[in-house]
């Protein structure tokens, strides 16, 4: 109240200049915010490009850790690539399929209240921290059949799960209905409109989608540590031994007080952080590409 | 618009009544399978982890939520200073960020220059496409020294009659450390959901404000901060899951310290932090479930803070639906 009757005594001049101070301010905190972020990205970017691009070598993709090796010998982390290829690839098997069903039926199928309850169900999921489907998969599998590249990619599949199908979902709903009602009414049965004409229509979103989660779980830690992690430096293909993976070698290595473990995390982490800034990129382009021509076809 | 309706309606109908195509059998056969399997799916990680846990919950009810402890020797185990340092990180962590994103968003809708708001979106994206781990390493190799030999001590001798900026510790670690990860991390996700909502508000509502004489802030202020209040805060409640659940980098930064610290610059845990350090093995059954024990709170939380999120946003689109 008092501060009202203050502001009323203030010369409308003052007044105004006031006003426009206190936007000028806020308009500065804004532009901070964002130079922060950047910058943020910027030196996390760099560090992680300079620590690792100086212990990074040939030998590094190529050769395994030597336990106790004198300091001039090279060493590397191939196993972790290998384990980190055959686990996300299992991933990647398991989820995308299921996933793009999902959406399918949620889209083409689903009554709404059904199609709002799975997608609840879908966003639950994508909710569950990494570290309980660790745990879940720990009991589910590891308990019985002790850690293994399965157990591992069916973790990491879990979390590509909602991913999948939830871009899925999103691009489906973009392929306009006069396709359907062209396919079904020169006489097609449902599933080869569904899978002939308006799937492939959505196949730019689908793989950007399953590139973005791709990207996203050849980074994750959390699920393979119950799952995967008690491992040999032997560079291994086979999916029912527990595999090495770079993620969790980047936490190990990050863990250890030896200043030569931290240049091999560094090195790892750059080798991860290429991988997934390019997946992004590609993602990225895909979409733009995807979205351009549904944009055509919708027209 | 109506008939529009119908059509969707008939194009996408389930295949009751129709004659029944052997292959539409299969496909809605096989969709709606893998839809149940992601019902079942949630379920199943349920009760695993209830399963898991049993042991522990038997032995210590409920009283393990707020004991505070973790004695492996004495088989006394508790969740209460994880529930603290899951608490202090994640609020830390939602005080720094909810401001900062909400600026990053107004500046990519409402200031920036057409030129670079493209690129800064891009790059702010990016930022949550990095590993957790690889920013886990950053934060004690390159942050942690940093904020222990510049940011701690300066903290403590300009508020040090807080209790929350008590003495520094040597290493680096610790939960002020965490707090700072965890906002680099919840950062773009609150940030990218706002800059959607600000850019649904509509332009009638903001030009009419700017054409009554309001300076920008003021716009803001009083058009585009009501309009969108409730998404905002569905946007904080996600990070807020995020920031729960972050195993990971947590773990790389805290320090691992059972018990209660109201000093930020002091190591602690969080309920996931804990569970990611002890992945190489428990010492006893009852340890392991004790571990799943606090799986199963940080499961209950992350349901809870995703179905209220969830819930907003959809009340937030179907407004928003209606209005247009």
């Amino acid at each position: 109240m008092s501060s009202a009757e203050v502001r009323s005594l203030e010369r409308p001049a003052d007044r105004l200049r006031r006003r426009r101070v206190a936007n000028r301010a806020m308009e500065l905190l804004a532009w901070l915010a964002a130079a922060s972020a950047v910058a943020i990205l910027v030196i996390v970017v760099f560090s992680v490009a300079k620590q690792g691009a100086s212990a990074l070598n040939f030998d590094f993709l190529t050769k395994t850790q030597v336990p106790f090796a004198p300091p001039n010998v090279h060493q590397g982390l191939a196993n972790a690539f290998v384990g980190t290829l055959v686990i996300v690839g299992i991933a990647t098997a398991l989820a995308l399929p299921v996933g793009i069903l999902i959406a399918i039926y949620v889209n083409e199928f689903a009554r709404p209240p059904v199609r709002y309850g799975i997608g609840l169900v879908i966003d639950i999921l994508a909710g569950v921290p990494a570290i309980v489907i660790g745990f879940f998969v720990f009991g589910l599998i590891v308990v019985a059949h002790g850690q293994s590249g399965w157990a591992g990619g069916f973790a990491l599949a879990v979390l590509m799960l909602p991913l999948v199908s939830r871009t899925t979902i999103e691009v489906l709903a973009l392929v306009p209905n006069s396709l359907r009602e062209a396919a079904l009414g020169v006489g097609a049965p449902r599933w080869r409109a569904t899978l002939g004409i308006v799937l492939p229509q959505t196949i730019g979103g689908v793989l950007t989608g399953a590139t973005l989660a791709v990207a996203r779980v050849a980074g994750e830690t959390a699920p393979l540590l119950f799952t995967s992690s008690l491992v040999t430096n032997n560079i291994d293909w086979n999916p029912s031994h527990p595999l090495q993976t770079v993620p969790v070698a980047i936490f190990e290595l990050s863990e250890s007080p030896d200043p030569a473990d931290h240049a091999r995390a560094w090195a790892a982490a750059f080798v991860l952080l290429i991988f997934i800034l390019f997946a992004s990129l590609t993602a990225r382009w895909l979409a733009t590409r995807s979205r351009r021509k549904l944009g055509r076809a919708a027209g | 618009m109506s008939t529009l309706d119908t059509t969707t309606d008939v194009a996408r109908r389930p295949l009751s009544g129709r004659r029944a195509h052997l292959g539409d059998l299969l496909l809605q056969g096989a969709a709606g399978l893998a839809a149940l399997g992601a019902v079942v799916l949630v379920g199943l990680i349920a009760y695993k982890i209830v399963q898991g846990a049993k042991l522990s919950l038997s032995t210590f009810g409920l009283g393990f939520i707020t004991h505070v402890g973790w004695d492996p020797v004495h088989l006394s185990f508790g969740a209460g200073s994880f529930l603290f340092g899951t608490a202090i990180t994640s609020i830390g962590a939602l005080i720094l960020a909810t401001p900062l994103s909400i600026g990053i968003a107004l500046f990519l809708t409402e200031l920036a220059p057409g030129g670079i708001r493209g690129p800064v979106t891009a790059l702010v994206e990016t930022l949550a496409a990095i590993p957790s781990v690889v920013i886990g390493l950053w934060g004690i190799l390159v942050l942690g020294p940093v904020l222990r030999d510049h940011v701690e001590p300066f903290l403590h001798s300009a508020l040090g009659f807080i209790p929350l900026f008590g003495p520094p510790n040597s290493a680096g670690t610790g939960i002020f450390t965490a707090i700072l990860i965890l906002t680099i991390m919840i950062l773009p996700i609150i940030s990218s959901i706002s800059r959607e909502l600000f850019l649904s508000v509509p332009g009638e509502l903001k030009e009419g404000a700017l054409g009554l004489g309001t300076t920008r802030w003021e716009m803001v202020r009083g058009v585009v901060i009501p309009y969108t209040r409730g998404g905002v805060a569905a946007a904080v409640i996600l990070g807020l899951g995020r920031a729960l659940g972050e195993a990971i980098a947590v773990a790389q930064v805290i320090g691992a310290f059972t018990g209660i610290s109201w000093n930020l610059f002091n190591p602690g845990n969080t309920l996931a932090s804990m569970i990611a350090l002890n992945y190489q093995g428990a010492s006893s059954g009852l340890e392991l479930s004790s571990l799943i024990y606090l799986a199963l709170i940080l499961l209950v939380f992350s349901i809870i803070v995703n179905i209220v999120a969830q819930l907003i946003v959809r009340r937030v689109a179907k407004r928003q639906g209606l209005a247009q």
